[in-house]
């Protein structure tokens, strides 16, 4: 289809895509010889193609669809018999429908190459090929989603999403996703009240155009289980209840018990405006005992690149070494991941791994498991030492669950030593990277959601330490360990693990119905938008805290979200500009406060035992039930 | 679609072993993948020395993929592009008769109904009741001298016609082994069918 005509070539139709350029060249797109040259292939294109477009889900925004319309005969002159094919199951996300497939194979090189688990082919030849796994399979990627965006035609369309919507029909929302903390673009597509899909934006810097299979498919998961409305727990049960009520009770259970003993434990998808809103009102009420790291993950996180990508992920090209200390970054960032491997293809580049081995998409040399190849790398004895040390731009992934351990601090002490040893800290590069999976985490980190001073930690707040715990849509903490007689407030949007345990439920919004900043793993400052309203009685969460707070004679200063992010951005700068992102040098002098010696040498294990289900949102999804169902059955079957 | 996977387990036995290694070892490290053709026609082979039936099952595929390095996806495309490669169980005897211009205008058309008769077969792509025959159209052979073409396994019978067809495909059924091959009128190669035509002496008598 992209025939042009070329000055001073042979008169015939050139072919664009496979026409080198040179200089003085002149190219007609539109002559009378480009129209019939493209209206021929538009014609064997389409001998072999079904004209099922009225049932098509790619109707609407389908490219042949579009070049049909430009180039297309209004009649066939074909009466042979059409080729069709056996429709396959490539697993729960993609609806392959191969009869309609065109052949242009996009599909193979995607998952051959940048998704890097080459089970997709051509097979057979000629008039019989089929683009396909030959055996029956379900496609393993977590990027699978994205040979949908790829496929030209209507052959590979979303499974969750088939026959629900026309394109002409949606609601297009620019948005950013939260379930994990790259903080991918995306455009959110909703009708009415429903969000029905995702997709992703290009973003080069962050996701280029591609999105995880977790971020793109749960959203059936966000009109499941929701808290719709206030409830209140009175003789041991749940009930529904209005704000009033809720405000009262809450009012009078905070105001009877000392500051000391209030807590406030922050989730993994809040937006910066809720955690700041709620800072400033424990700050009001008097307690310290603030925490965002709901995995009770303590580390000095005084230094803003004491816990950022630092490399930033647009410089993953850049770097010719890689280690990765406890982290499946396959899991946690998917994408992420994706940009690894495109590294690794480029060429020059190594990768190393410290943790439990695990099925990355490139070849990666195991350092070890615990943290004694840590202390075999700072001591210059491994094997890896060479490469780290005969490398350009060296990085450190050091994965966040790793944060999370007992030794969590001694690790990232560690890690940063190594960082210092093997020259990743320097004017021009600083190749100190966490790789958060928690989408909040940063932006809490970034406006002191910890414990201010004497204040307790999330493991102090559990087990009793507390009085009154807000739980802020936490709900990946031992929710168990909390203690018997603790009053808990949870704010959140999904009835998880932690409304369950909550005396008061406080419905607040999912990251698709409320206008928030969110900043990713990179320091990237970021901001979702409101697509749809949210359910029912649900309010934006910064407004709950703000109405909550006057309520009890606190008032926050602050009525509107316009004011609210101003006053974010007087007091911290990073807010200040519209997708305010700084790339780090490394020549800071200060290390992260830890003691080395204190590492346990226990297995580094990546946080995520399976990708699909690790969220509120996402453990709502029966799509994404289906996923786990389809790839990992052993937790499948633990789950019924 | 999928292959019929009637054989779990495939290994290459010692024999096949030693040709994987010469084969392999005519590219250079890295490159082996390039050596997939030939391991799936020596896989194939095993397959029709142990068990009599020449065909490439899955779990070949997949051993071949192993040994080579690379997904099990680029070996099944292999497999699956090249008709040479059987990814269905044939008969004992894969009779493949050219239907190409060529031979059709020398009567590939007598050959395919003598094929259909003597074995019983439908229609291409099918194997006779007795499981010694399997009926696969293919394009030319590359032996239009000779037309009319049918390949029985590796061998090509040439200047055919339905009566020695009828007689070759009856001794084959009665458990007799395969003729020489070539030419069944004793054509000597692909030399002119009468006198010599060409290159004569110069008194235009031929020798």
């Amino acid at each position: 289809m992209c025939l042009v005509e070329i000055e001073k070539m042979p008169p015939r139709p050139q072919v664009a895509c496979g026409m080198p350029v040179s200089d003085g060249m002149v190219v007609h797109t539109d002559t009378e010889m480009v129209r019939k040259g493209r209206r021929g292939v538009m014609e064997f294109l389409l001998i072999n193609h079904p004209l099922d477009c009225p049932i098509c889900d790619q109707g609407g925004e389908c490219d042949l669809q579009d070049e049909a319309v430009s180039y297309g005969r209004d009649y066939s002159r074909y009466d042979e018999a059409k080729r069709a094919v056996a429709q396959p199951d490539w697993g729960p996300l993609v609806k392959a429908t191969m009869t309609r497939c065109i052949h242009c194979t996009r599909c193979v090189r995607f998952t051959a190459e940048v998704a890097g688990v080459a089970e997709l082919g051509a097979t057979f030849r000629g008039e019989s090929t089929q683009i396909g796994t030959y055996v029956q399979k379900a496609l393993s990627s977590e990027l699978s989603g994205n040979i949908i965006d790829l496929c030209p035609v209507g052959a590979l369309t979303s499974k969750p999403y088939a026959f629900t919507a026309r394109p002409w029909e949606l609601r297009k929302t620019d948005s950013i996703d939260v379930l994990d903390a790259v903080g991918a673009n995306i455009r959110v597509d909703a009708r009415g009240a429903e969000v029905l899909r995702i997709l992703p934006r290009i973003n080069d810097e962050v996701n280029e155009e591609w999105l995880g299979d977790k971020s793109r498919f749960s959203v059936d998961g966000l009109k499941r289980r929701r808290l719709d409305r206030p409830w209140l727990r009175e003789n041991g049960k749940l009930r529904p209840a209005s704000w009033d009520e809720v405000f009262e009770v809450i009012t009078a259970r905070m105001k009877s018990v000392a500051p000391g003993r209030l807590g406030a434990i922050a989730g993994d998808q809040c937006d910066v405006e809720s955690l700041l809103a709620l800072k400033q009102f424990f700050t009001a009420l008097g307690s310290p005992n603030i925490d965002c790291r709901q995995d009770g993950a303590v580390f000095d996180s005084s230094c803003r690149s004491f816990y950022l990508f630092n490399s930033t992920i647009a410089g993953i090209d850049e770097a010719d070494a890689l280690l990765i200390i406890g982290s499946n970054p396959r899991h946690e960032a998917p994408v992420l991941n994706a940009r690894i491997r495109k590294r690794w293809l480029a060429g020059g580049f190594t990768a190393g791994l410290i943790g439990m081995p695990n099925q990355l998409t490139y070849p990666v040399e195991q350092v070890g498991a615990g943290s004694g190849a840590i202390k075999a790398l700072l001591e210059g004895t491994a094997p890896f030492a060479n490469i780290l040390a005969a490398a350009k731009k060296p990085v450190i992934i050091l994965g966040a669950g790793m944060l999370a351990r007992p030794d969590g601090a001694a690790i990232h002490s560690a890690a940063w030593q190594l960082a210092l040893k093997y020259n990743m800290l320097n004017a021009e590069w600083h190749g100190f990277n966490v790789l958060h999976h928690a989408a909040a985490r940063v932006g809490a980190l970034d406006i002191g959601f910890v414990p201010g001073e004497a204040g307790k930690a999330t493991v102090q707040m559990l087990s009793g330490g507390v009085d009154v715990l807000w739980l802020q849509a936490a709900d990946e903490l031992d929710i168990a360990a909390i203690g018997k007689e603790t009053f808990v407030i949870y704010q959140g949007h999904h009835g998880d693990a932690g409304a369950a345990r909550a005396d008061v439920i406080l419905p607040g919004c999912a990251y698709t119905e409320k206008d928030g900043t969110y900043v990713n793993t990179e320091g990237r400052v970021q901001y979702s938008a409101m697509a749809v309203k949210p359910p029912g009685d649900a309010r934006e969460d910064w407004r709950i805290i703000r109405a909550l707070s006057a309520y009890m004679g606190y008032a926050l200063p602050y009525d509107t979200l316009s004011e609210l992010r101003a006053h974010l951005a007087v007091l911290y700068p990073i807010f200040s500009v519209e997708n305010g992102f700084h790339r780090f040098a490394g020549t800071s002098i200060t290390a992260p406060a830890g003691d080395m010696t204190a590492m346990d040498d226990a297995p580094l294990t990546a946080v995520f035992p399976n990708y699909y289900q690790t969220d509120s949102i996402s453990r709502a999804s029966p799509t994404m039930a289906a996923c786990i169902a389809a790839h990992v059955p052993a937790a499948a079957e633990a789950a019924e | 679609m999928s292959a019929q996977v009637e054989v779990q387990t495939f290994s290459f036995d010692s024999i096949s072993q030693e040709a994987v290694a010469k084969a392999v070892a005519l590219y250079p490290p890295g490159k082996q993948m390039s050596a997939v053709k030939a391991l799936l026609d020596i896989a194939q082979r095993q397959m029709a020395r142990l068990t009599g039936v020449a065909w490439v099952p899955q779990a070949a595929m997949d051993a071949i993929a192993r040994h080579l390095g690379v997904a099990p996806i680029r070996v099944y495309e292999n497999a699956t592009f090249y008709t040479m490669f059987n990814t269905k169980p044939v008969g004992k005897y894969h009779l493949q008769v050219c239907t190409t211009t060529p031979c059709w205008l020398r009567g590939s058309d007598d050959i395919v109904n003598a094929c259909r008769s003597a074995t019983g077969i439908a229609s291409f792509g099918q194997t006779s009741e007795d499981g010694l025959f399997t009926l696969t159209e293919v394009e030319c052979l590359g032996a239009c001298v000779n037309a009319p073409i049918l390949q029985i396994n590796d061998d090509y019978y040439e200047d055919l016609d339905a009566v020695r067809i009828e007689k070759l495909l009856d001794g084959l059924k009665t458990g007799g082994a395969l003729p020489p091959a070539g030419s069944t009128i004793g054509r000597q190669t692909s030399a002119p069918i009468a006198n010599q035509t060409t290159l004569l002496p110069a008194n235009g008598q031929a020798e």
